[in-house]
Parts: C-alpha cells; structure tokens; sequence
C-alpha cells in the first residue's frame, strides 16, 4: 500500500498569529514539505491545480518537475489535473515530459474542478463538466497509446496526424486515478478504463465515500478487469497528530474553527464524527485510518491532507515526522497483513512496463 | 387502508409555539381526511428550531448531518408535507427558507403540498400566496390550492368552529385527496448510474 501526502496549495491566514505566508514563501515551502515527504518515509507526493485565488498552484508540473529533481524515490502526482478546462493535448505533452525527466515517477488524477467562474477563463462552461471529463480524458487515453492520431469531438479543434511528442516512458503511460466526491459518471469512467478511482472522502461523510467506491468496484468488474476487490482505489484523509491526543486537539482547534471549507460552521467533535478528519495521538489516528478499509475494503492509496488552513511550515513538517515515525509504518505493516494475495498494489512505473512487457511477448508468440 | 406519511415541517421558534399550534391543528385534521379516504397516515413532525445548527452547518460545508440528514429524507420520503412558518418582515423566516434551500432540487416534485403561516396580524396574510407558493412552485411541488394563515385574532374564543378552523378542514380535505390519488413517493438514488458509458462516450 502507498501512503502520501496531498495538498490543495491555498494560501491561508495562519489564524493564531494573523500572518499570510507570500506567494513565494508558500511556493518554496511546498518543495520542502515534498521533499520532507520523501525524508520521513512516504511514497506519495500529489499537488492540486487550480487557477485562481487563494491558490497558488496553477503549474503543477513546473512544480512537480523541480521536486522530481531533488528527490529519488517519491512518486509524484497530482490532486488534481482538471481533465475539463485543460487541453488534453497539453496534458499529454506536459506529463510525458514530466515522466521521463522523473525517471517514470509520475501518475495522475483528474478531476473535474467545480467553480463555476474559472471554466469560462480557458473558454469553457462548467455545466458541460462532464461531457468535457469524457471527451477529453478520451482523447488523451489516446494520445498516450498511438502513435498518430486523427480525432474530431466536441470540444477542441480536431487533429489530423497528430503525434504527442515526448512519447510516454517506455511506451508506458503514466498511471490514471480518477477522483469524485459525488458523481456516478466518474467512477464508472475510472470502471471502464481499469483506471484507478481516487475518493477525496475528507470534508464528506463516509456514506458517499463507500456508495462511490462500491460502485466503482461493481463496474471495474463489468468491464472485465477483474474482480470487484481488485479495482485500485485510493483514498483521501486529514489528521493532525501530537505524541498527546489533548493537545492535539488545543493546537489544531484555531485552525480547524477558521478554516476555509467549513470554518465557523459545525464543532471540531462534530465534523470529526461526520467526516474521516481525525485530530489525537498516532494510535487514534492509526485505529481511524484502519477504520476505512471496513467500508471501502482492501485498498491502494492513502493520502493525508496535512498543509492547510494556514498551519506554520514548521507544524506541518512536524506532522511529516509523526506520520513517518509513528502512524504510517505500523499502517504498513497492518494493512499487509489483512490484505488478500489476490488484490493488487497502486500500479507503478515498473508495475506497468513489466505487463507491457508481458503483453508484448505474448503478440510475439501469437504471431 | 392504504399506509401513507405525512411530514409536517414547522419553522416556529418559541416553545410553545402557535406555529406548532397550527401545524398539529392541520396535521390532526390531514389524518381525520385521509381516513375518510380510507388512508392512514402516518405523522412525522419536525422542529426545524431543533436542526437550526445543523442547517447553516450544511450550509456552510455542503452535507447534512445526523439529524438533518434524517430530517431530509423524511421529507423526500413522504407521501404528502405540511409546511408552516412564521411570517417575518414579510416573507417566510429564514430558518424555513434555509431548510428549503439544502433539501435536494428534485426531492418534492409531484408531492401534494399544503402550506401554512402565523403572524401577529391578518396584514401578514398574503405572505402564503406571495412567498411560499412560489417557492413550492419552482421546486415543483403540488401546493393545494387553500393555504392557511392565522394571525393572533384566530386564536380567541370562537376558534373552534370560527374562520381558522374551516379553512384547516378545507385545505387537510384538499391534502388527503391528493395524497389518495398518487402512488407512495419513491425516493431516487442519487448514486445510480443512470447513463450508458457508451452513449457519453459518442
């Protein structure tokens, strides 16, 4: 199982001070926590895009290209690439560049993006959310495995031998998570293309989480990729750990009362309860975290939301530490244990060329 | 009989509250109607006082929580709804207005409506016609076609066989024939997949 980090790059007022980190501040501060990510032991680093403010991440793979740069393990990702307002030709260009300049770590989520007002800036309209998710995500499934392509849709000018240049690494595509808090369509498009299907599941209750997922599972079998427990699902969570669950919950409450999304709304206790935000010691945040696999089952990907609400740099690479020393090994070693032979890791770069491999030779033999 | 339910949303902030005292007096003679009809009906009320917390919560994060969720499905669920708020500065109360704008778009389509308001005095009156009315008509709900209003003065002595209590017979007949005449109200999922892949695809 992967554990990670994932971040939605806002720029928050840290509440108990009243002091907005710049642009640049948050900007260098990302590459460290990315960077810390690696240091204390995840596998997972996924950066969101967004195009306006309070966000500053509207690059992801600029962003995500420096990292790649100053790392050697971390798997990067995104959370997410916005399938609709983006060109899928220039998602293509972009992320298969950004696969070989990483050596292949680099996978993707898209999503959809939901305010309204940034749709019609890159020449769109947010009520055509989701013809534009499949249509795009259509063409680049494409994009990335032929070499020319000829293709007419809806939404971009047509192409005529058109060849995405750098082809992907090793003739190998980077690996596709589809995320959604709410939308059928989507996770049956994640079924359909034996994609992985990312649930954000923090801010939401469970229930949608697992009717999603459930779902997912159901039609990835449909489709013929396998049996409904072997569907690759991935999952969000936010935690804030201290060593003492009380003062866990003193320092995180000022954040967590002004926060955007759902500051000044209901108690800390009652969105703990409602939602899978989890704020105590590394055990309480571990039994939570293992909680999840009871309504989603065996799954691949866990990433923790951990820089938000204007938390200082130095809390969250404290958290780092924490969630590195104390939570996510004894997750490792849990989750293994109770996960069937049977059901597939997260796919990876090496996952992926070892089945091309395999197809490849069986062409071979066949013809 | 045929079983039905009937939810009854009362919007009043004081305890006791003649918003209450309305909705229970609508809702009382909703069933004497119904059983006439040879229905019976089976009565939720819902004090949105008590979810007031928990509706601007949804407000602000996008999902309901206990209680209210609960709330929610009720009223999607039910065959028929009463709904009664006070009238302030002229319009419905806020609260009501707010439970309203977190129930999903489509949960009363078709669902035979009666609606009801309290204020101090009959200049409040056309408040139901101008306010409520709409409101259940761009959800799309069947609002029948007596709404009752109340003021202080329809609470005095000769209440029981006065005015309010006619209009309360009336609009609870107008109610039950229209709760007698559907099918019981299904609820839609709204994680179905209703759409073919293959047709989004094309």
């Amino acid at each position: 199982m992967q554990f990670g980090i994932f971040s939605v790059s806002d720029i928050t007022t840290d509440p108990t001070t009243g002091r907005t980190p710049t642009e640049h501040e948050r900007i260098k501060n990302i590459v460290t926590i990315a960077k810390h990510a690696e240091e204390v032991g995840l596998d997972v680093f996924a950066l969101g895009e967004h195009h306006n403010e309070p966000f500053f991440s509207s690059s992801p793979t600029t962003t995500l290209a420096y990292i790649a740069a100053q790392t050697e393990k971390l798997l990067l990702s995104t959370a997410t690439t916005l399938i609709t307002t983006n060109d899928p030709v220039k998602i293509a260009e972009d992320y298969a560049m950004l696969q070989h300049l990483s050596e292949g770590r680099v996978d993707l989520m898209m999503g959809r993006g939901n305010t309204g007002p940034v749709y019609p800036w890159f020449g769109k309209d947010i009520r055509a959310g989701i013809p534009l998710a499949i249509e795009n995500y259509a063409l680049l499934h494409r994009l990335w495995r032929e070499h020319v392509v000829d293709w007419q849709g809806k939404f971009r000018t047509p192409l005529q031998s058109f060849t995405s240049t750098p082809r992907p690494l090793d003739e190998v595509p980077p690996f596709v998570w589809h995320g959604s808090i709410r939308s059928p369509e989507i996770a049956e498009q994640a079924a359909f293309y034996g994609d992985g299907f990312f649930a954000n599941h923090i801010f939401w209750p469970a229930s949608h989480t697992q009717r999603m997922i459930e779902l997912y599972r159901q039609r990835f079998a449909h489709y013929g990729h396998g049996d409904p427990d072997q569907a690759i699902v991935g999952l969000g969570g936010q935690v804030f750990i201290r060593k003492n669950s009380q003062d866990a919950v003193k320092e995180f409450r000022p954040y967590f009362d002004n926060a955007p999304v759902y500051g000044h709304g209901p108690s800390m206790e009652d969105f703990t309860r409602e939602t899978p935000l989890t704020v105590g010691s590394p055990q309480e945040v571990i039994d939570r975290t293992l909680g999840f696999r009871e309504y989603v089952g065996d799954y691949q990907r866990q990433l923790f939301l951990m820089d938000h609400a204007g938390l200082p740099l130095k809390t969250v690479l404290e958290q780092l530490d924490l969630l590195g020393s104390d939570v996510v090994p004894v997750l490792r070693k849990e989750f293994a244990a109770l996960k069937p032979a049977h059901v597939p890791d997260a796919p990876t770069h090496a996952s992926l060329l070892a089945k091309h491999a395999e197809e490849l030779a069986k062409e071979e033999v066949a013809a | 009989m045929k079983q039905r339910t009937l939810v009854v949303v009362s919007a009043g902030l004081s305890q006791p509250s003649s918003t209450r005292l309305l909705a229970d007096r609508l809702a009382a003679a909703t069933v004497d109607a119904a059983a006439e009809r040879a229905i019976e009906l089976h009565v939720k009320t819902i004090e949105l006082r008590d979810l007031a917390h928990d509706i601007t919560n949804h407000l602000l994060t996008g999902f309901p929580a206990g209680a209210l969720r609960e709330a929610l499905e009720a009223v999607a669920g039910a065959d028929g709804v009463i709904a009664v708020s006070p009238i302030f500065t002229a319009s419905y109360s806020g609260l009501f207005k707010s439970f309203f704008d977190v129930i999903d778009k489509d949960a009363l389509v078709d669902k035979p409506v009666l609606i009801a308001a309290t204020a101090g005095t009959a200049r409040h009156s056309l408040a139901l016609e101008h306010a409520l009315r709409p409101m259940f008509a761009y959800l799309r709900a069947v609002v029948v076609p007596t709404a009752v209003f109340a003021a202080g003065d329809d609470w005095g002595a000769d209440s029981s066989d006065g005015f309010l209590q006619s209009r309360v017979a009336r609009a609870a007949a107008e109610l039950a024939t229209e709760v007698g005449r559907r099918e019981p109200a299904a609820v839609a999922d709204p994680f179905a997949l209703t759409v073919d892949f293959q047709d989004l695809l094309k």
